[in-house]
């Protein structure tokens, strides 16, 4: 794995040295606070209810009323600011031609696929931290379940990383960043809705569909369980789109 | 140090060298020649491992470009064309990425960036971004990145181009002192400057290579024929018919507006001027300026490059 942290380093230096990492991090924090705040307020008002019945005191639950749905809701960000990402990694390199120097340094495919992918996915956690702030306000003023909020990050960063891979993959398509954003974005959305049709078609299907769907394995996650069908299905996924970007690149190596 | 055996590729149906066959030895610096879409940078593109070739190989010092291209890689210090850098670095941290990746790590590092940074003369920007610097300077950078690690062969394609002629005139003094450590491949279609400062020429054109050897051989074995500049005074009517008669002269021309001024297209076997000079002063006009004309290395490039040679030619 020679070469891989300088790569790794260089791709970090220039993420953080781009105007798009802020935007990218403001706007998705501004959203996950709304969601947040949202789901705290909800439960706050359920609280006041409950004050007057007792048999609904009983139903109150911080990891399902606050935890879950914030956790389900980042998702729906995730889409938007993974395909941001990943979008200039290999394109711009295309553009400029720096591909050039990429290609002849001794470094092998396979590690410099590795190091882009694993620097963006440091970015994105580093963008992911900046909700903990939230979650130690749910600690000051509730009780949460701390290995529910443990699991709930974990979802969030293990399906971020299967956006991510993908994006990486889109992004070796194509010289243009645009093109590489709009298809990983549309590729992700069509993962999303996918599992929308499970009841429609045929048993057999329904449940392959259901279980390719991205957004059904990380519920569990929310709810605070670890499966490992959940587990192996990002890393599989990720596993898969890391592949077809390095062969990807060997096939742009023959095409000259 | 640097061979290639039938080297060929296709781009689709598109051949852009065809059995392209050279050995350069260790310590040459030898110029590839050829104008723009020739397959310079295709054949280079090989060399350095960016690309397979279609057909045929090529060896660095004994290491297949192909079946071990990382030790290739490892061996060659590569300018791509129009050097492309990442702009949003600067030059110390670009360096510190491409040292890095060339294996440079540890104490080490910081020594080979500075002593890479001297010879390009790169202190006073070292650390600006690339964005922001003029071309000679991102030219140096992109050299200097080839030399980390001091790699024994040097691929540069096109170093000058797009330079002004002070920086044109650093950067070949900087070829000209690398020479020393390294086997250096250059491509470049500006004549003078791979005249100066290669010991061989490859020229290349359509894809093949058309010629092979030292500027100086190139220029005699190919200067067939010779011009004569002649500038007379007095009444020249009737002159050039005679000069045209003189054995092995093949074409006089003149322009009306250059009185008394000829161009003498000559045999390049027999000396002319003292026949020539008798002539003149035999019709009684005053001899002004008789000089022989070489035919420059860009005026054989051209003959080269725009017909084919025949059998017959290439054997003289």
């Amino acid at each position: 794995m020679k070469g891989f942290v300088p790569v790794y380093r260089k791709e970090l230096y220039s993420l953080f040295a781009s105007p798009i990492f802020y935007v990218v991090a403001f706007t998705f924090l501004v959203i996950a606070g709304y969601f947040f705040y949202s789901a705290v307020a909800y439960y706050n008002l359920m609280s006041f209810q409950a004050s007057q019945s007792p048999m609904a005191a009983r139903q109150l639950n911080v990891s399902d009323m606050v935890l879950r749905p914030f956790f389900l809701d980042l998702s729906i960000v995730l889409l938007l600011i993974s395909t941001l990402l990943t979008m200039r990694l290999y394109a711009e390199e295309r553009k400029t031609g720096t591909i050039e120097l990429l290609l002849t340094y001794p470094v092998r495919d396979l590690s410099a696929v590795l190091a882009k992918f694993a620097a963006v996915a440091t970015s994105f956690l580093a963008i992911l931290a900046g909700t903990l702030p939230g979650m130690f306000l749910l600690h000051m003023i509730a009780d949460p379940s701390y290995p529910t909020i443990f699991c709930g990050y974990l979802g969030v960063f293990l399906m971020g990383s299967a956006f991510l891979s993908l994006g990486v993959f889109t992004s070796s398509l194509t010289q243009n960043q645009i093109v590489a954003a709009v298809l990983s974005f549309g590729a992700l959305l069509m993962f999303w809705v996918i599992g929308w049709t499970k009841n429609l078609v045929g048993p057999t299907a329904g449940s392959f569909i259901d279980y390719v769907s991205v957004i059904r394995h990380l519920d569990n996650f929310a709810k605070g369980i670890v499966d490992t069908r959940d587990l192996l299905y990002y890393l599989m996924f990720i596993v898969l789109f890391l592949f077809l970007t390095l062969r990807q690149m060997e096939s742009f190596r023959w095409r000259g | 140090m640097i061979e290639t055996e039938g080297l060929t590729k296709f781009y689709g149906p598109l051949a852009a060298i065809r059995d392209v066959t050279f050995h350069i030895e260790r310590g040459e610096v030898v110029g590839f020649l050829g104008p723009n879409g020739a397959g310079k940078s295709t054949t280079i593109r090989i060399l350095t491992c960016y690309m397979p070739a279609t057909a045929g190989s090529a060896r660095i010092d004994g290491t297949d470009c192909f079946e071990q291209s990382l030790e290739v890689r490892r061996k060659v210090g590569y300018l791509p064309e129009n050097v492309p850098l990442y702009l949003d670095l600067t030059v110390r941290r670009f360096l510190r990425f491409a040292a890095g990746v060339k294996g440079i790590n540890g104490k080490d590092q910081e020594g080979e960036i500075s002593r890479v940074i001297g010879i390009c003369g790169l202190e006073k920007v070292s650390h600006r971004i690339l964005g922001h610097l003029s071309k000679g300077y991102r030219q140096r950078v992109g050299l200097a990145q080839a030399l980390l690690n001091s790699p024994p062969v040097l691929i540069l394609d096109e170093p000058t181009i797009g330079l002004d002629p002070a920086q044109i005139v650093e950067i070949r003094k900087l070829i000209h002192e690398l020479r020393e450590e390294h086997t250096i491949l250059l491509s470049s279609h500006v004549l003078p400057e791979v005249a100066q400062l290669c010991d061989r020429v490859l020229i290349i054109n359509k894809g093949q290579i058309v010629a092979t050897d030292t500027p100086g051989n190139l220029t005699a074995q190919l200067q067939k024929s010779a011009q004569i500049v002649l500038q007379v005074d007095g009444d020249a009517a009737g002159l050039a018919p005679a000069l045209e008669s003189l054995e092995g002269v093949q074409r006089v021309s003149f322009r009306e507006n250059q009185h008394g001024r000829f161009w003498i297209e000559t045999d390049r076997s027999r000396e002319l001027r003292p026949e020539i000079a008798r002539l003149v002063v035999d019709r009684r006009l005053d001899l002004l300026e008789l000089k022989l004309v070489d035919l420059s290395l860009e005026e054989i490039f051209m003959q080269l490059v725009t017909e084919e040679p025949s059998q017959e030619e290439s054997e003289t």
